[in-house]
């Protein structure tokens, strides 16, 4: 089968290699239909996610048809249409069973490795590095799903891949992280950073019953297209001092929630910006946090802080002071994507919701390097590309 | 001595506070050789008076090793073997358990798992069923309800094996065994205890043996994560993974761009 393989920092390829196979009686091999681009992609794309190997298939956001089945499967027959969570998870242990199932005991097959970067291990991730347990990923042809019992969830035939796909991460990481705010009626949420996750943080806080939700960017379509399919006002960094505008927006107050939908490589202006783009450059910090920092700025005395954005290391100037003086709290983590599967699925189905807006191209994975190039970059208004790998 | 003292106060090095009269020759984690005391003592003060004549960072590396080298002389005590484990002093200590605790290492290591004691008991306790989630057994075979026998895979040796003695057993709540001959002596127990607010069962394993690779050859083993701590770690991960999941996750054999590997 192709496969969209990385082979070094900026440097992915589509290579020909074996179809996976079914290795676990609880696995399922699973057509790809279509595979999402996600911007933490770009994460492992321009290097900063330690552990990738070169030759790893990368992508973790996807849907297709089951193709096969293991032995301990009865859920799913060949032919079924599923959506797949990006984690991977067990079922069985203590998380799971709690429902907290990016947190999986039992699906990190490189759970030393992450024990001994972070103290304990959280769930295996398709196509995200050898810290979380090197599976091979989602922009290829087929791709293996273990625990394939508790994982995807069959949807309807009729319904377009498009409005379906984003089940698997984005969706629900949105609204996972408006969860995470404990929206009452009156909050002020504000977004950083208006890809698909923060697309769908503000569109979920909207439906969570914010009475006001900001997005800041510096992309006009972007903030465009916030305004027009999340109700969001809309702010951009690059001509205005958000903490301010934020103030102003709130009558004095604050927003009471923010969510930093950007993660490791924030983009931050002036000294600060500077400081982090010098040090992640040189590997003296891994992540840049400048969105975060911000949004524990602006946040108000006693607010939430949510950060679905991705971070994988150390960063410096963490602003510790604002957060303990303001008794912020801050919520963070890979999203439990099985707990959102049904409720979400329902509202689209019943047509509340309908997730395709951020999709602005479609691809095939011959075009890997061009895809990547152009979403990085936001070349073309590109907010989401997807893959139809079998197109 | 004193010098040694002073220097070692002078630079931090050592914390100890007993009387150095409590340190010469006593105790029992001497762990560096007669012979080797002695050129301690003499390439230690060596390294001192070297390091005195220059004032340097050089010189204060020079004068902390000379003074942990005039330490580790006098009181037969190296913090550097004992932080590798490893000792040149002779072994003085008995038989216990049918190992030798001077050419043994221990490793103590627990994990939670989502399952009733009794569960986890019996299945660690039918030991035909050690070799699933130990991947370096080959295979465990019972002989007499309290004898059997083990063979596992080794390094260079290919293969080892030995008699084992179950010499405690609580129902549900432990299994000890001591070895009887054979290539390796061990020596170790397994507790199985409910763990708090009903989460499962603490399993607690204690192992000591004695490796056939010496250890220095466990300390090179640790590099490759193949040393008896991470060992008994993934081991019972892996019984984990089996009793709660059914299965052990695993990316051996998938698809990658990579010519040569599985």
């Amino acid at each position: 089968m192709k496969a969209i393989c990385w082979e070094a920092p900026t440097k992915v390829k589509v290579e020909t290699v074996p179809d996976p196979t079914i290795l676990n009686p609880r696995d399922a091999i699973v057509k790809v239909t279509s595979a999402a681009l996600c911007g933490s992609d770009l994460h492992l794309y321009d290097g900063y996610v330690p552990t990738m190997m070169p030759g790893d298939i990368i992508g973790h956001e996807f849907m297709g048809e089951v193709v096969e089945v293991g032995r301990e499967i009865t859920n799913l027959k060949v032919g079924d249409k599923v959506v797949v969570p990006f984690t991977i998870s067990c079922g069985k242990c203590y998380y799971c069973q709690t429902e907290q199932w990016s947190l999986c005991d039992n699906s990190n097959p490189h759970a030393a490795m992450m024990e001994t970067m972070y103290g304990y291990a959280g769930a295996g991730i398709y196509g995200y590095s050898h810290l979380l347990g090197g599976y091979a990923g989602s922009q290829a042809q087929f791709t293996r799903v273990p625990f394939a019992d508790v994982g995807p969830i069959k949807v309807p035939e009729e319904i377009p891949d498009d409005k379906l796909l984003f089940l698997s991460d984005s969706l629900c990481t949105g609204w996972h992280a408006a969860l995470n705010c404990n929206i009452k009626p009156g909050d002020t949420v504000a977004v950083w950073g208006a890809g698909g996750i923060g697309l769908f943080c503000a569109l979920s806080a909207y439906l969570q019953g914010a009475e006001q939700v900001i997005v800041i960017d510096r992309y006009p379509e972007r903030l465009e297209m916030a305004a027009k399919h999340t109700n969001a006002k809309t702010l951009n960094y690059s001509e205005v001092n958000v903490t301010e505008a934020l103030k102003e927006l709130t009558g004095g107050r604050g927003p009471d929630a923010c969510i930093d939908a950007v993660g490791m490589e924030a983009h931050g202006f002036g000294l600060p910006g500077v400081y982090d783009k010098v040090k992640q450059t040189l590997r003296l910090e891994t992540d840049r946090i400048h969105a975060v920092r911000e949004a524990i700025q602006a946040c108000r005395k006693g607010g939430t802080v949510s950060i679905p954005g991705v971070y994988a290391g150390f960063a410096d100037k963490f602003p510790i002071g604002a957060l303990f003086g303001k008794g912020l709290t801050i919520k963070t983590g890979q999203t439990h994507v099985q707990r959102y599967l049904k409720p979400l699925l329902a509202m689209i189905v019943e047509g509340k919701l309908d997730p395709s807006f951020p999709i602005t191209h479609h691809m095939k994975l011959d075009q890997a390097e061009e895809a990547y190039e152009m979403f990085k970059h936001k070349h073309d208004n590109c907010v989401r590309a997807v893959f139809n790998p079998n197109s | 001595m004193n010098v040694s003292e002073e220097v070692k106060k002078a630079l931090g090095l050592g914390n100890e506070t007993k009387p150095v009269s409590s340190l010469i020759g006593g105790g029992s984690d001497i762990n560096v050789g007669e012979i080797e005391r002695a050129a301690s003592v003499i390439g230690g003060t060596m390294m001192v008076a070297q390091g005195l004549r220059k004032f340097s960072f050089s010189g204060l590396f020079l004068m902390g090793m000379g003074a942990d080298s005039i330490y580790r002389g006098v009181t037969g005590k190296s913090w550097l073997y004992q932080l590798l484990e490893i000792s040149t002093a002779p072994k003085t200590t008995g038989r216990k358990g049918g190992v030798v605790a001077s050419r043994s290492v221990k490793v103590v290591k627990s994990l939670t798992i989502d399952a009733k004691p009794e569960d986890v008991f019996s299945f660690w306790r039918n030991f035909e069923n050690l070799p699933l989630f130990m991947t370096h057994l080959e295979s465990v075979s019972v002989t007499s309800p309290n004898r059997s026998h083990w063979v596992a895979k080794a390094p260079v040796v290919q293969k080892v094996e030995w008699d084992a003695e179950i010499i405690n057993e609580i129902p549900n709540r432990l299994i000890a065994w001591s070895s009887l001959s054979g290539d390796v002596a061990n020596a170790g127990s397994v507790h199985f205890a409910p763990a708090p607010g009903g989460r499962g069962t603490e399993v607690k394993v204690e192992l000591e043996y004695e490796p056939p690779i010496g250890k220095l050859g466990v300390v090179a083993a640790k590099l490759l994560r193949k040393d008896p701590e991470t060992t008994v770690q993934e081991d019972l991960r892996r019984l984990k993974q089996l009793i709660e999941a059914g299965e052990t996750s695993t990316i051996k054999g998938q698809s990658s761009g990579r010519k040569t590997d599985a």
